[in-house]
């Protein structure tokens, strides 16, 4: 779908499609080129975009491709569409987290560590976002920083918790 | 505390009546670091921040500044050396409020025998670094809460002070102009080498310092 979100602005072919994401993308794997054009041949086939032109100019042969009108409202169906709200209630943070409490090991020192790990990646995430210079670029990093923060103060209020209630158990 | 710290606190002990504050706080912080001073709410951060700046004094404890113990100095030596060497942003009603935004971030380059005109222009560049200059003549009472903590940055740096300490710095500005007041303090103290310690309680403000010592029940918590 952001394929052809990417393709939304005009035409292009695949290097240059894989470079528009990167660049939206910054903190996300980049993009194999593999997966670029396979994703084009099935979005093709699918009738979403369509080959509009092809080009050698002394590289690889290069085709451009184009959003049909079906492709288009594609993309329009699924940005109306909000996405399902993740809420991560398993991931390892919290199995982590969880069997440490539960086990009663060192319970203080276990959430320090967490927060210290935690606010590592911030302050790196941080000085990374104060250097993009693009607003673009900065948007995404937001997302990560938001989601450390969130974990940041479900740990802290984990350790409130603890100690206002007792533990766990 | 190491020997590098420019400012250090040791075994602070502070009661309020029968309330304890602080109990055995101790901190240092290096010139050209950033350091964030967080904890839960109660925990003591703007108590010890206080007795950082010397405005409160510890039942028990010394703070020192260049090696200087700060109780042994008299009360306008303290108020001299504030004005000198620490730039302090608090979070309420530190602004004169019948002076204008250029006249309060001026004052304290007046009171060290600066030119008006000299002091008025650098309180302005430092007003449009914050860009808060539009509102320059106007007085406090005129100006919402995130554009008055902006010109009390400003006012805290016009000095270019060795210390730069703040109290919830961005706590009263949105997100975008409170990374705009971050960007500043942390890039301006950077630049002239000054400590700088911002007692927060928001991860996202902590991870702009290069370190961060968490407050539990006034004491530090031990690094991890």
């Amino acid at each position: 779908m952001v394929l052809l979100g990417l393709l939304e602005r005009g035409p292009g072919h695949g290097y240059e499609l894989k470079a528009a994401h990167d660049e939206w993308f910054p903190s996300a794997k980049p993009l194999a080129f593999g997966q670029v054009y396979s994703t084009l041949a099935r979005l093709a086939r699918d009738g979403l975009v369509e080959a509009v032109e092809t080009h050698q100019e002394g590289g690889p042969e290069r085709t451009v491709y184009a959003l049909t009108a079906e492709g288009q409202s594609a993309l329009h169906q699924w940005l109306a569409e909000p996405e399902a709200p993740a809420t991560y209630a398993a991931d390892d943070l919290v199995r982590k987290t969880v069997t440490a409490l539960r086990l009663g090991l060192d319970r203080a020192r276990f959430l320090d560590r967490q927060h210290a790990a935690h606010m590592v990646l911030m302050r790196e995430l941080t000085g990374e976002r104060a250097q993009a210079a693009e607003p673009g670029a900065r948007i995404a990093l937001d997302h990560r920083l938001a989601h450390l923060d969130a974990d940041l103060r479900w740990l802290q209020e984990t350790r409130e918790r603890m100690t206002r209630d007792g533990v766990a158990s | 505390m190491t020997e590098t710290d420019v400012l250090a606190a040791s075994g602070l002990q502070l009661s309020f009546g029968s309330t304890p504050a602080l109990r055995g706080a101790s901190i240092g912080v290096a010139s050209g670091e950033p350091l964030a001073l967080t904890g839960p709410s109660g925990s003591g951060k703007s108590t010890l921040l206080h007795c950082l700046a010397g405005v409160l004094l510890p039942d028990t404890g010394i703070v020192t500044f260049a090696g200087r113990r700060l109780d042994e100095l008299s009360a306008d030596e303290r108020t001299r050396l504030r004005r000198r060497h620490i730039g302090l942003v608090l979070q309420f009603g530190q602004l004169v409020p019948e002076l204008t935004a250029v006249e309060n971030v001026a004052l304290p380059l007046l009171l060290e025998g600066r030119t008006r005109r000299d002091a008025e222009q650098a309180a302005r560049r430092w007003l449009e670094q914050l860009e808060v200059i539009d509102r320059a003549d106007v007085r406090p009472p005129g100006m919402s809460g995130g554009e008055q903590q902006r010109v009390a940055i400003a006012r805290a740096l016009v000095t270019s002070p060795d210390v730069v300490l703040a109290d919830e710095p961005t706590g009263s500005l949105d997100t975008v102009t409170g990374e705009l007041a971050l960007e500043v303090l942390v890039k301006a103290t950077r630049e002239t080498g000054a400590a700088l310690v911002v007692v927060t309680h928001d991860h996202r403000v902590s991870a702009w310092m290069d370190r961060e010592v968490v407050l539990r029940d006034g004491a530090v918590e031990p690094a991890s």
